[in-house]
């Protein structure tokens, strides 16, 4: 695909009116980095390049800047997620508690390790540095929830509820 | 108008010293030839704080500080060096080398390098660490430079200096805690990076043979950075 297709094919994009909303409303001020990536996440669901060069481009902000926003925080992904998303706490509290087992199981039943989705697209797997949750150790954000005191049976249930479609 | 900044006395190591009040506390001892071991810091690019090894202790502070990121107080005390002190940077110096591959015997930067410098001068002799071995690529795909992430320490100098002295910035660091990189761009090719100017600037600040010229063999790469300080200065009267 040509550049210029890929452009205008942006531009027709609905989604791309809230990245571009987010944009205005800090009036496309280098200091929208983040708050634009934000919106990006939330109508794309990830950040590809091409969306990181646009915003690049729209707030006057370095390309390797970007990218480096974008992969220090752990809300942001590069890759599209699957139909579900686990997000495992490996903050200090909740890796003591037992988080470490929990991703041991993540890589035994189901191959996954951090920040991949599974082939059929069903399960992405990512972590956290800390939720801010530390007393419900060891925590997880079953898509958008957080769950408390989580086992690798308690997610596994989880997990398998989701793939009989009963939640 | 410009400030007026107002001469500050202190003591270093036991030695009276002044100072002005916009000083770190590194470039007041580096004024009066007191050594403090640094690595990310260089002179004509901003202070980082990163590489911790100028840590100091400040009477009355309950942590050490870092020299070059202080500034200077009236009636301060430092000490330079301590016992402490000097665990601490032999600590921070064992954990570089276990996080990346430096193999001397094998590196374009060999004898004239600031780590393995470092390494030498505080005495490092061994690393109780296990070392990581982590697969690091090399990315040779500019025309003149060389960028081996095997032996890059991320002091953050090249990000630095292609950010506030060349005015490109090309490179920043990627990612966090142990899967941080220097990248080129978003995370492209160095040959193809349509921002870089080829100026070399991170090349020659570069502390190790992380970043070096194409064509060295071991032990030839000599970095070459007197002209960033009078860099800084000619374009900060522009």
């Amino acid at each position: 695909m040509s550049k210029e297709i890929k452009q205008t094919s942006l531009k027709e994009d609905r989604r791309l009116r809230m990245v571009d909303r987010t944009m205005r409303i800090y009036g496309n001020e280098p200091h929208a980095l983040i708050e634009t990536l934000h919106a990006v996440q939330e109508s794309y669901g990830f950040i590809d390049t091409d969306l990181m060069q646009y915003v690049a481009e729209k707030l006057g902000v370095p390309l390797s800047k970007v990218y480096g926003v974008a992969t220090f925080y752990h809300f942001f992904t590069l890759k599209p997620q699957g139909e579900h998303t686990c997000v495992v706490c490996t903050g200090t509290a909740c890796y003591i508690s037992g988080a470490k087992a929990i991703m041991d199981d993540f890589a035994k039943k189901y191959d996954l390790l951090p920040g991949e989705t599974t082939k059929d697209n069903k399960l992405s797997l990512l972590t956290a540095r800390c939720l801010g949750a530390c007393g419900l150790a060891p925590a997880i954000v079953f898509d958008g929830v957080v769950a408390g005191k989580q086992t690798p049976e308690t997610v596994s249930n989880t997990i398998e509820r989701w793939f009989k479609n009963e939640l | 108008m410009k400030k007026v900044s107002q001469i500050q006395t202190l003591i270093i190591d036991g030695k009276e010293v002044g100072g002005k009040s916009d000083e770190s506390i590194l470039q007041v001892a580096k004024e009066n030839d007191i050594f403090i071991p640094t690595l990310c810091y260089l002179e004509g690019l901003s202070d980082y704080g990163g590489c911790r090894m100028c840590i100091v202790e400040v009477k009355g502070m309950p942590r050490l500080v870092p020299a070059c990121t202080t500034l200077i107080r009236e009636g301060m005390e430092v000490t330079t060096n301590s016992e402490k002190i000097h665990n601490y940077r032999l600590s921070i110096l064992a954990l570089l080398f276990t996080e990346r591959n430096h193999i001397c015997s094998a590196c374009v930067s060999n004898g004239h390098c600031e780590l393995q410098t470092l390494a030498l001068k505080l005495g490092l002799t061994h690393v109780e660490f296990p070392y990581i071995f982590p697969k690091m690529p090399v990315d040779a795909t500019h025309d003149r430079f060389i960028a081996d992430h095997n032996r890059c320490v991320l002091c953050g100098r090249c990000v630095r200096a292609c950010h506030e002295v060349e005015g490109a910035h090309t490179k920043d660091i990627m990612g966090r805690g142990i899967t941080s990189r220097v990248i080129t761009d978003l995370k492209e090719s160095w040959g193809s990076s349509k921002t870089c100017t080829s100026c070399g600037k991170c090349v020659h600040v570069c502390p190790t043979g992380a970043l070096t010229e194409k064509g060295k063999s071991v032990a030839e790469m000599e970095k070459r950075r007197q002209f960033l300080p009078y860099l800084k200065l000619m374009r900060e009267r522009r």
